[in-house]
């Protein structure tokens, strides 16, 4: 089974049967050019009829929203990060109060709201507030490049901050286990290589909510079945870009054929690498990592967790084989112990 | 009472942002900043079997909210794991006690196993969103999708398993007549859809621990090899007690013998899961941890009253309710601490951390 995973036609869309479909279709967030206006969660909204999710102040910096959810397709995050921008020539703070960087406090009562957004499981609260002030404290593992640029030596105790921004979505992954796990085919793959739920089909049982290793897909409160983005198949089909990217302003979010957008992000990273942004890197790009690579790829300043991504996801259908053998195994105990049970009573 | 900072679910943003705004009067005042978890670190501990070389490192998560969507599962979930493993468990043991001429035996856990599948196929249909499109699971037979195979195993193993159930009026209809015929055929036809529905219990009793398996949610997909043994054998826990309950002591020989297997098989896997290394942490505290304990408790006390009491109906009734009780914990707790590793982004970010460190000296060596 292993071996027909890498063996599988390279196009997802292909590998479920069109013939000769056309180019795979994806997207390439680039979050250095992410100024969080959140045009995209909007445009998404407008276009897909999305209801609303109430208005709450989730004290996340400038995110209300605070995850995928069934009712927000896309998510932009906000971190507060004390330490400074890369590439940043000016100091950030100059003139400001000196003092602590306040990050890691306000990032600790962050998490703690559970917003009732109309969705289940929804944007739940953290268990726990310590990984949140680590993600405000900066990477562990970077050091602060620029700490000694002009003007720097005068800053007494205070201390830097930089914000990152990300518009998260749907991965449209190669190897989609929500998809795979779909009882119904209520998840299918459209001829673009992207995932899509029909709504007419899905029966709301859910399994595809705890199969997603991005924690993605979500059901809708009332409507009970699932929801995500759709990578705008509507849009697709009649030739037009996704709602979100149409309405980014930065070109921030960027559609196009998954071959060229991995192209174009290998060459946006090195230049972010030459021009000293030495945290720049690509996540999901990759077709050999565990869920075959993402449709939908990113470019993060900071370690994937930072962002809410898992570091290291992989589709968990690539170990059922394995789990039906254990299964048959166990199936097999359970007829030899009847047997056994009632063979020895006849003795 | 909560710890400072922390807000309550529903909370107004603006008690939060008090709490916050005297939390930054005095930064350091009060242990405020946590850097070290409650009840220190997670410790030495396993990941993909593996010892860890150093206990797992302090973890980012954005906000610290989790990164998986739990399961929205309810609890109809865990009591179908219950009810479809009882009418697997009663299923072989009615066409057991059929071949082998224990008429109690059989009578009694077919009817079991034809209500306990009933209720399973309820508890399912309920838990949909849309219940009244239960009827789409029939669109598609789906290999990868345990839900999709489980769906037609339970297709096979209900229709069998209620002919078996109504056989057993044949002594109440006329003798004469049509009645008489039907009642002349009814007792052949029930063995035949006895043995159909037992030939699909084992399927139906190991299925459900592949159905939690496959699934991103940490603590249930390292279990994958042995969910469906610790299933497996609480299923056969389950038919047992049931079998103890309902039958007299001369003919439940048999199930005692299949409770005592099922334990056994149950225990083992069951160790082997809280052996697993971090993600083995919600089987072992929390409330999944808390009801498998009690389910461990029942499950000796109610084995040992199945042996013991051989020659006493009131002894064999409690250990069968202790063992079906047994059962009935042992879900709730898997299902439970599946629930709580969702819901916390240590059990996602620190075993993916290994995987890549491990991977990054397994490249550079």
């Amino acid at each position: 089974m292993a071996e027909s995973w890498t063996a599988a036609p390279a196009n997802p869309a292909e590998r479920a049967g069109y013939v000769a479909p056309p180019p795979r279709m994806g997207f390439f967030t680039d979050t250095s050019l992410c100024i969080g206006c959140k045009a995209c969660e909007v445009a998404c909204k407008e276009w897909n009829l999305i209801p609303g999710s109430g208005l709450d102040l989730l004290g996340m910096s400038y995110d209300n929203t605070g995850a995928l959810t069934a009712n927000s397709w896309r998510h932009v995050a906000f971190v507060e990060q004390s330490r400074t921008a890369g590439w940043q020539a000016v100091p950030p703070l100059a003139g400001a109060p000196t003092g602590a960087a306040a990050s890691p406090t306000t990032a600790e009562a962050g998490g703690a709201a559970s917003p009732e957004q109309g969705t289940l499981p929804g944007v739940a609260p953290a268990p726990d507030p310590a990984p949140a002030a680590r993600m405000a404290g900066g990477g562990t593992s970077l050091g602060m490049p620029g700490a000694d640029l002009p003007g720097r030596g005068d800053r007494g105790g205070r201390g830097d901050l930089r914000w990152l921004m990300m518009s998260d979505v749907c991965k449209h992954c190669t190897d989609a286990a929500c998809l795979d796990v779909c009882p119904t085919g209520a998840l299918f793959r459209t001829e673009f290589g992207t995932v899509v739920v029909q709504e007419d089909i899905c029966n709301g049982c859910g399994y595809c909510i705890p199969a997603c290793p991005y924690g993605v897909i979500d059901q809708r409160r009332g409507d009970g079945r699932a929801w995500k983005c759709t990578l705008c198949y509507d849009r697709l089909r009649a030739g037009r870009i996704p709602a979100c990217a149409q309405a980014c302003p930065t070109d921030s979010i960027q559609y196009g054929e998954l071959d060229e957008l991995r192209e174009r992000a290998r060459v946006r990273v090195e230049r972010l690498h030459a021009e000293g942004v030495t945290e720049a890197r690509l996540y999901g790009h990759d077709p050999g990592d565990g869920v075959g690579g993402d449709g939908a790829f990113f470019l993060l300043l900071d370690e994937p967790e930072v962002y809410g991504l898992p570091p290291d996801p992989v589709v968990t259908t690539r170990d059922l084989p394995r789990m039906w053998r254990r299964a048959g195994i166990a199936a097999l105990a359970v007829a030899a112990a009847t047997v056994a049970a009632f063979v020895g009573g006849s003795r | 009472m909560t710890a400072p900072g922390r807000g309550l679910p529903g909370e107004p943003a603006g008690e939060r942002f008090r709490r916050l705004r005297d939390r930054l009067d005095h930064p350091n005042g009060g242990g405020l900043r946590r850097g070290v978890r409650r009840g220190g670190g997670p410790g030495p501990g396993l990941v993909d079997g593996e010892p860890l070389p150093v206990p797992p490192a302090a973890f980012a998560s954005y906000y610290g909210r989790p990164i998986l969507k739990a399961p929205v599962w309810r609890h109809d979930i865990p009591a179908y794991l219950f009810c479809g493993g009882l009418a697997a468990g009663t299923a072989l043991l009615a066409a057991g006690g059929d071949l082998t001429g224990r008429v109690v035996l059989r009578r009694a856990n077919r009817l079991v196993a034809l209500g306990a599948v009933g209720a399973g196929v309820y508890f399912l249909i309920n838990d949909l969103g849309r219940p009244a499109r239960f009827h789409h699971m029939l669109r598609m037979v789906k290999p990868t999708s345990p839900l999709s195979i489980g769906t037609w195993i339970l297709a096979g193993f209900g229709p069998a398993a209620g002919v078996a159930a109504v056989s057993e009026l044949a002594p109440v209809l006329p003798r004469h007549g049509i009645p008489g015929l039907v009642g002349r055929l009814m007792p052949p036809v029930g063995r035949a859809a006895g043995l159909v529905s037992a030939a699909a219990a084992p399927a139906l009793a190991t299925y459900t621990g592949v159905l939690l398996a496959n699934t991103a949610v940490p603590s249930w997909h390292d279990a994958y090899p042995h969910l469906p043994a610790m299933f497996a054998g609480s299923a056969l826990v389950a038919g047992g007690g049931a079998a103890l309950l309902t039958a007299p002591t001369g003919q439940a020989d048999p199930a005692r013998r299949l409770v005592v297997a099922g334990a056994v098989l149950e225990r083992l896997a069951e160790y082997r899961v809280r052996r697993m290394g971090l993600t083995a942490e919600p089987y072992r505290r929390g409330p999944g941890g808390r009801l498998l304990a009690a389910g461990r408790l029942l499950l000796a006390a109610g084995t040992a009253g199945a042996l013991l009491g051989r020659r006493s109906r009131t002894v064999s009734a409690l250990s069968g309710v202790a063992l079906l009780a047994a059962s009935v914990l042992t879900r709730f707790g898997v299902f439970e601490a599946g629930i709580a590793s969702a819901r916390d982004p240590r059990y996602t970010v620190l075993p993916q951390r290994q995987r890549l460190a491990n991977r990054g000296r397994g490249a550079g060596a």
